[in-house]
């Protein structure tokens, strides 16, 4: 009973835990006043927001979420330098653009979207579309001589961290 | 005061990283000539350009002793909305069809989810293409 409650109250814990923060970094200083409004805010908006969003994720070890940003921000620095040499000091002609499909072992919506982010934010690749059952993704690449390479390395670095963070 | 000269130098090289990248975002947008590998110079030289003149905006308020964390949420705003702008320029390439390659079918699944009309629009037909049946 008292968990049923508390899941009454806090539909989604890390969403309050969020729009906590992100309030006192509008307000950019942090007091008592920001605090507990954005605490007001934080309980007020994802009960208005539940009944829309029924199967919340149930992320099942949040604690790997930090390492994976550290290392996707890592990627987007190296992905910058490369397509910035690539705009720079290679021809039209010589580029190999392709199309590479990534067949999905991730399921929930929440995790196929943070993948879809990641392949965008790194390097050289753009997601372009899901299937209509959603196992798989059309991912561009810039630049890719091999397209299964990119697959592979796309399934190894992103997405197991992220199965094992969701799933 | 060489404190000073240190961080005002650390912040003048980040604003010439960002102001780079940028750069080299909008030359990639007029060089590259496909539709498909043009998408990709702006939506990534522009997140590191901008992230180093955020980076630099940041550094500069907490030594002027006015911290701000603003650019931190503007960063957090620009990672999210960045990848869905890339995703729809992507599905009106595909929705048009003018690219040099067409998408490979799906290897699982039917078609993909931008080009999965429902029967009874087909039936309807798009203002853009005549109809299957022809209107009284």
């Amino acid at each position: 009973m008292p968990r049923k409650l508390a899941r009454r109250i806090l539909p989604h814990p890390l969403l309050t835990v969020l729009l906590v923060v992100s309030w006192c970094l509008l307000q950019n200083h942090v007091s008592l006043g920001t605090v507990v409004f954005g605490l007001i805010l934080g309980l007020l908006i994802p009960g208005f927001i539940a009944p829309y969003w029924p199967d919340r994720p149930h992320m099942k070890k949040p604690h790997l979420l930090p390492g994976y940003v550290l290392l996707v921000i890592w990627d987007i620095i190296v992905a910058n330098c490369i397509v910035a040499y690539i705009v720079l000091f290679k021809s039209n002609a010589s580029l190999q653009p392709a199309w590479v499909l990534v067949p999905l072992d991730v399921k929930t919506p929440e995790a196929i979207s943070m993948l879809a982010g990641t392949i965008t934010l790194t390097p050289g690749t753009v997601s372009a579309d899901l299937s209509d059952e959603g196992h798989a993704l059309l991912v561009h690449a810039l630049d890719a001589p091999d397209p299964d390479a990119v697959r592979d390395d796309i399934k190894n670095r992103y997405e197991r961290r992220l199965k094992e963070i969701f799933e | 005061m060489t404190m000073d000269l240190i961080i005002e130098a650390i912040v003048a090289l980040c604003i010439v990283i960002g102001g780079v990248f940028t750069l080299v975002g909008s030359i990639g947008l007029i060089k590259l000539n496909r539709p498909m590998p043009r998408l990709h110079a702006p939506t990534k030289a522009s997140t590191l350009g901008v992230g180093a003149i955020l980076i630099a905006s940041m550094l500069l308020s907490f030594w002027r002793g006015e911290g701000s964390l603003h650019e931190l949420l503007i960063t957090g705003f620009l990672f999210v909305t960045a990848p869905i702008s890339a995703l729809f320029i992507a599905k009106v390439h595909l929705h048009r069809g003018e690219m040099a390659q067409d998408p490979p079918p799906p290897p699982m699944d039917d078609v993909w989810a931008t080009l999965d009309t429902p029967p009874e629009d087909l039936e309807a037909g798009r203002p853009d293409q005549p109809s299957a049946t022809p209107a009284e």
